[in-house]
């Protein structure tokens, strides 16, 4: 029986195939016009910081996708900022919605699916004007990206194009970014970064090939891309998953030491919490699309509060720390297309209490840093209210 | 069964012997196919695994791990070398005596997604090795793989349900119970938690550590996560472009790593814990090809303290303290010293030695 009752719960009849079908049709073809509209006036995407020591300000972000079994909320009503000159680790497993908040700042979604529904994300621009990213036309995005916010990606291998040499690609962004820049001074530019991110052979790489070089190599080149018009914000998706523990170690030493230099903030995506531990100021715990825990990394590591935060440090082993078990979650994510109007971490909880079964928690605010949302915090703090969600069927 | 001789009537303390495994892929010039060089995947790495016990095989990508851990199941023929699972020895056998000795080494691969077939039901995939090798009688069949699958946490209705169907984490049981099914002594995990999330880690680790204890099971379990390794492990190897840098219980190796090598990669791991202070040792440079390695200590490229020594003769593989094994010349004694310097003192000869003699070699 239950069998069966699981089976139904995946079918999609044909009619309601088509219902979701022309659903979205309908709501993205709206929200593109809305966006073209707002591009068109500066005013409408133009605004102030509400701290002007941040660099970014995400701002209740929700992005959908709309997908062919309904809409998946992959990021919804995610609230955070970025200091300016400091690391913010975000933290969480695979499809909990890290790397879509950072594509949501780029603007590098796939449209016309993936949507950004409801929220601001500001984007300092550092002369007291502020960019509301979300309605910012394609345009002025372009003379941002690269220039004012860069991105390094998880594959080093597949990140760089095998069919330009290493000088083209890196000169490329400088280029484009400053026209007025003669190609020999681009060239001197490029030769700096290149020695700036740790290569000795600067003049051989400069003229080699990406198969050429090592994963270590491919990842520093990256970093020289990004770095090349000296960003306000350097966004790392998950930067050394793919390179080994050795290599990891200098690429994050590196990073740390440049953004020092620059004076940039990093954005760092990870899922590894050893990582987080050694490079962020700021950890930011996302779970099935929200924000779940935020705080400094010492309120992190050394007082997690979130159920799921504490069930995530004590199911990975450490070195030195001996175990006889290691700690598992129980149970799965929830759905994304049907999530539950109840806490996510619900069923997976081993702490839960009577309030859990009802609505989603309020953030609340523990300390001065700490900001976690579980309802065994209620009354201890200040609440700062229930993630914004945008209901996709009233759009 | 008596053409499958075993001299290991009496049973060895070992399950697994390894003894100088060499394994080289040939590099083919593109016309005519002569080899031109060879890719030291593997260059002589010996180790032995008590039963019950489980070997932990760490370096960084490209150090041959992989090879080493196909290799001894004969995925891939050697090139020099012996083997002895149980007493055995693998690449001495003819192909039936290695079909019939199949069903006792098992292997789990990395990527769950790669390798379980798309059109084949659970049920089937687990099951057609039991089929094939008659572990148990037919008619037991069905409930045998129910039994199997139980014990790896999948419920009886998935046997009808195919791969796609599954996360990463489920997944990686189904593998698990493929190669349980076959009620093996010696399974090798390739990497088997790398690409799952932290918490569905946790849960294949705990699955891997309960079957251990519930069917003796020996495992030689390949990682580049060292945290993993320490956690599950109760020997650990290190390898370093092909070759075994350092050996020794999971204790001793983590508590006093002695190899420079060991020391940078163990210094490099990660630590949850903002305030935890801890000397890193940068490497510089990468891994060097192993299709040309350098000569003499195959790390002294990249070693804080290399010796001139270090670059001519390779350093041997002694027991420095009590089942502490490490290739160094820093923990020489006086007699390997005097080897050692002996062999560079002859190769530097050689160079010396005119040019066209060194056309001919």
């Amino acid at each position: 029986m239950a069998e069966k009752e699981k089976k139904r719960s995946s079918y999609i009849s044909g009619k309601e195939s088509r219902r979701i079908t022309r659903f979205n049709r309908r709501v993205t073809k709206k929200l593109e016009k809305d966006r073209a509209d707002a591009g068109k006036d500066p005013a409408l995407y133009t605004t102030r910081m509400k701290d002007p020591n941040n660099v970014v300000e995400f701002d209740n972000v929700c992005t959908y996708f709309f997908t062919d079994v309904g809409v998946v909320k992959a990021v919804d009503g995610v609230n955070f900022d970025i200091p300016r000159c400091s690391t913010v680790g975000v933290v969480g497993e695979s499809g909990c919605g890290k790397s879509v908040t950072s594509l949501s700042l780029m603007q590098l979604l796939q449209r016309p699916q993936g949507q950004t529904v409801g929220g601001e994300i500001r984007f300092n621009m550092g002369d007291g004007t502020a960019y509301n990213i979300v309605n910012t036309p394609n345009a002025v995005m372009e003379t941002l990206r690269g220039n004012k916010i860069s991105m390094i990606f998880q594959e080093p291998m597949t990140s760089l194009n095998p069919v330009f040499r290493i000088g083209q690609q890196v000169d490329e962004v400088t280029k484009l970014h400053n026209p007025e820049m003669s190609d020999e001074d681009i060239k001197a530019r490029t030769l700096e970064m290149l020695e700036l991110v740790g290569i000795a052979n600067k003049e051989g790489v400069y003229s080699m090939y990406p198969h050429e070089l090592s994963g270590g190599m491919r990842q520093r080149i990256c970093i020289a891309i990004a770095l090349a018009c000296s960003p306000t914000l350097i966004i790392a998706d998950e930067p050394t998953t793919a390179l080994d523990v050795t290599i990891q170690a200098q690429i994050l030493d590196l990073l740390q030491n440049l953004k020092d230099k620059l004076n940039s903030s990093i954005m760092l995506i990870t899922h590894d919490l050893g990582v987080v531990a050694g490079m962020a100021d700021y950890v930011v715990v996302m779970y099935a699309g929200r924000i779940v825990e935020k705080g400094t990394a010492d309120d992190i590591f050394h007082h997690p509060s979130h159920p799921y935060t504490i069930g995530l440090m004590r199911s990975k082993p450490v070195v030195g720390r001996k175990v006889e078990e290691l700690y598992n979650i129980p149970g799965s994510v929830p759905n994304p297309v049907e999530m539950p109007n109840y806490c996510y971490f619900r069923d997976r909880c081993e702490m839960r209490c009577a309030e859990c079964d009802g609505r989603y928690p309020p953030e609340i605010r523990i300390s001065d840093t700490h900001v976690v949302s579980c309802y065994r915090f209620l009354g201890q703090g200040e609440e700062l209210g229930y993630p914004k969600s945008v209901n996709a069927e009233e759009l | 069964m008596e053409e499958i001789k075993s001299p290991a009537a009496q049973k060895s303390e070992y399950l697994l012997e390894v003894e100088n495994l060499v394994k080289w892929f040939p590099i083919k010039s593109s016309f005519f196919k002569r080899t031109v060089g060879n890719v030291k995947a593997v260059d002589g790495v010996s180790f032995k695994i008590r039963r019950g016990e489980t070997m932990g095989l760490v370096g960084e990508s490209g150090c041959g791990k992989s090879t080493c851990g196909r290799t001894i199941l004969r995925l891939m023929e050697k090139t020099s070398g012996e083997v002895r699972l149980d007493g055995q020895d693998i690449f001495a056998l003819t192909r039936e005596q290695l079909r019939r000795i199949r069903p006792k080494m098992q292997i789990v691969f990395q990527d769950p997604y790669s390798s379980l077939s798309p059109r084949l039901p659970i049920g089937e995939i687990i099951g057609e090795a039991v089929r094939e090798h008659e572990i148990v009688p037919p008619e037991e069949f069905d409930d045998y793989i129910t039994r199997v699958m139980e014990v790896c946490g999948l419920p009886e209705y998935y046997k009808d349900r195919y791969p796609h169907e599954f996360s990463g984490g489920q997944r990686q049981r189904i593998c698990i119970a493929r190669a349980l099914a076959l009620s093996p002594d010696f399974i090798v995990c390739d990497e088997p938690v790398s690409a799952l999330d932290v918490s569905i880690q946790a849960q294949i680790i705990n699955l891997l550590r309960q079957l251990q204890k519930e069917f003796g099971l020996t495992y030689l379990f390949i990682s580049h996560d060292l945290s993993v390794v320490e956690h599950i492990s109760d020997t650990v190897g290190v390898m370093y472009l092909g070759s075994m840098m350092e050996y020794s219980t999971t204790e001793k190796i983590f508590a006093n790593p002695l190899n420079p090598y060991t020391k940078a990669l163990f210094s490099a791991i990660p630590i949850p814990d903002p305030d935890a202070q801890i000397h890193r040792i940068i490497l510089k440079g990468s891994i060097p090809s192993p299709a040309n390695p350098p000569r003499g200590c195959k790390f002294h490229t990249r070693c804080d303290h290399c010796m001139e020594i270090c670059k001519y003769a390779p350093p041997e593989w002694n027991e420095v303290e009590e089942e502490h094994f490490c290739a160094c010349h820093l923990y020489n004694d006086a007699e390997a010293n005097e080897r050692a310097e002996k062999l560079m003192a002859e190769i530097k000869a050689g160079e010396d030695a005119p040019a066209e003699e060194q056309e001919v070699l």
